[in-house]
């Protein structure tokens, strides 16, 4: 220890209180956490402890501790079904639309409202695009079912004005798919940009003068300096929308499926409450939330490894 | 600076399309409104009539569910705004003890959840089946919000707050006289999502509802919009939908989305300001 370092170190123990005094000095703190730590508790980390019903021949009345444990035999049986190559093929399917479809969309749209050069018309094509993004989904599968009815539907008065046949919209397994995505993007893709935006909006503005003055197009500009900027932005929110996708949009595809669709619109979540909360096999359903969840997990967890390795900063 | 032609084409392509899209978002639901005020079966509307809203106002279970959300919703957004910002300022102090642990065990509820079915036996064994506190407490705080505000609440600089404490001001009071008035914008914000959230909210209702007379609008909405099988008053939906067209899906639509087109207006120009950016790095 140098002479330094031994004539601070007395200095340093004083401060250094006890853990208890620091904790008792701070406890009108502690006070505010409470309520909020105990909901997270309760009804966040009690449903991960609940949800080892999933290894159980869970009975309601007889509860975590009282049921019999029957190991992997849900999974087993979740993994012979026919139904499990359906489920993970409409929940990949859908994944896969907002990964490809609507999340490079609302990128695309973000770098068009940032080369609106008048302030006051981008502000005014901003507060129409969020408005969608407000409405439930129930508003906008029942819109989606005004327009697109074969009883008045203007979508189908029109086909049929035109001359053509009408068309099922709503009852049919072609076109579930394409109206989904459809719907996700008039409620969420204006919205989507509001993010990017503000990414946008923090770039530093001497790097496009600089560039400029070297003579770049706005081509490169965008190119060399517009996308690097927003590069982490876009990372970041893709690893986490991986993470949420595959239960992204539940209540629009529940409100969305009937029975003549079903055989592409059922995905795991659907299917998790058709069979535990309609048919009350409760430890099977978990089963299969518990699979969903974990999927979930390693596709966070995996993307994140990934970006690293790319050597993007990840989510952690 | 000079434009090449190249960049004034694009400009004009930019323009267009960036029009197109904000009516392609807007048109759909100005349709709904105008079609809303037309008995006429013809799918242009060709006259002015009220009548489509005189009559959901004459149905008993649609006003009830009104009333249902309108309390839920008030009551909700206050005590979903007061757990979050409680938690928040706890949280925005960086030498207390404790406080990295509980940071991480909010984000990994980000992550991973579990599920559907156990938090359904939560909220049951908890005593809130068939209660309106199961749309409300089970999801009282947005992990999402939470991180946002506690970094919003860790911007302000330190020595507002030492001021406050020299002049002899508790944790409360200083949270309500310096903090919370300092995060306005922010708290309008977090008060417009939690009230929408909890106007919007469809599938927790008919999760742990089962009583009919509690139930909020947007379940009224689905059972007349979509399955058409709901009535919603002494005449059947059938009935009225023959005699008076689309037009009363269309006004319940309208009256199910006004209170979030009132509010918008004035909250809008908070969330615009980038409130969000901060949030992408916890």
């Amino acid at each position: 220890m140098s002479e330094t370092e031994a004539a601070v170190a007395p200095l340093r123990l004083e401060k250094k209180k006890p853990l208890w005094l620091r904790m008792w000095k701070e406890r009108w703190l502690y006070l505010f956490m409470l309520p909020g730590l105990a909901y997270f508790i309760i009804y966040k980390y009690v449903p991960m402890w609940g949800v080892l019903m999933a290894f159980q021949k869970y009975q309601p009345h007889l509860g975590i501790f009282g049921s019999e444990w029957v190991g992997f035999r849900h999974f087993e049986r979740f993994f012979s079904e026919p139904e499990f190559w359906t489920l993970l093929r409409n929940t990949l399917y859908i994944a896969l639309l907002d990964t490809g479809i609507f999340f490079p969309l609302t990128i695309v749209l973000a770098l068009m409202l940032n080369e609106i050069r008048s302030e006051l018309f981008k502000r005014s094509l901003q507060t129409l695009v969020y408005v969608p993004h407000f409405l439930s989904w129930v508003v906008v599968v029942g819109i989606s079912y005004i327009l697109l009815t074969t009883e008045g539907g203007i979508i189908n008065e029109l086909l049929a004005l035109l001359g053509f046949e009408k068309v099922q919209f709503l009852m049919s397994e072609f076109w579930f798919r394409p109206l989904i995505i459809l719907q996700m993007i008039w409620k969420d893709a204006g919205w989507g940009t509001i993010i990017f935006l503000a990414a946008l909006a923090g770039i530093n503005p001497s790097l496009y003068e600089a560039a400029r003055i070297d003579g770049a197009s706005r081509w490169r500009l965008l190119w060399h300096i517009t996308l690097p900027g927003i590069r982490s932005v876009i990372v970041i929110l893709l690893i986490l929308r991986l993470g949420s996708f595959i239960d992204l949009g539940f209540e629009q595809i529940f409100l969305m499926v009937n029975a003549l669709n079903r055989g592409v619109g059922e995905v795991f979540d659907t299917y998790v409450y058709y069979v535990g909360m309609q048919q009350g096999q409760f430890s099977y359903s978990a089963a299969v939330g518990l699979f969903k969840s974990v999927v979930g997990l390693i596709l966070v967890l995996g993307a994140n490894w990934l970006a690293k390795k790319l050597g993007e900063e990840g989510i952690y | 600076m000079k434009t090449s032609l190249g960049s004034k084409l694009f400009d004009g392509f930019n323009v267009t399309f960036l029009t197109l899209f904000s009516l392609f978002s807007f048109l759909p639901f100005l349709y709904v409104v105008i079609n809303s005020f037309s008995t006429s079966a013809s799918v242009i509307p060709t006259s002015f009539s009220t009548e489509a809203y005189r009559y959901i106002f004459s149905a008993s279970t649609f006003t009830q569910s009104l009333k249902v959300s309108i309390f839920l919703t008030l009551v909700g957004t206050l005590f979903q705004l007061i757990m979050t910002s409680l938690m928040a300022y706890s949280l925005s102090h960086k030498h207390l003890p404790g406080r990295n642990l509980v940071i991480l065990m909010v984000l990994f509820t980000m992550l991973f959840s579990g599920g559907m079915i156990p938090t359904y036996f939560v909220v049951k064994a908890t005593g809130l089946l068939n209660s309106l506190a199961a749309l409300i407490i089970p999801s009282a705080i947005s992990a999402f919000n939470l991180i946002i505000l506690k970094n919003f609440f860790q911007a302000i600089p330190e020595e507002l707050k030492e001021s406050a404490r020299i002049d002899g001001s508790h944790e409360l009071g200083l949270l309500f006289k310096i903090v919370l008035p300092l995060s306005l914008p922010a708290m309008a914000t977090f008060a417009l999502f939690y009230a929408v959230g909890i106007w919007n909210q469809y599938f927790n209702a008919i999760l742990y509802l089962t009583d009919a007379a509690k139930y909020p609008v947007q379940v009224i909405l689905r059972q007349v919009i979509i399955l058409t099988t709901g009535s919603i008053g002494d005449t059947s939906e059938i009935e009225a939908v023959t005699y008076y067209g689309n037009s009363i899906k269309m006004a319940v639509i309208v009256i199910a989305t006004v209170p979030i087109m009132i509010v918008y207006p004035f909250l809008q120009k908070h969330f615009a300001k980038g409130v969000l950016l901060g949030s992408v790095k916890g």
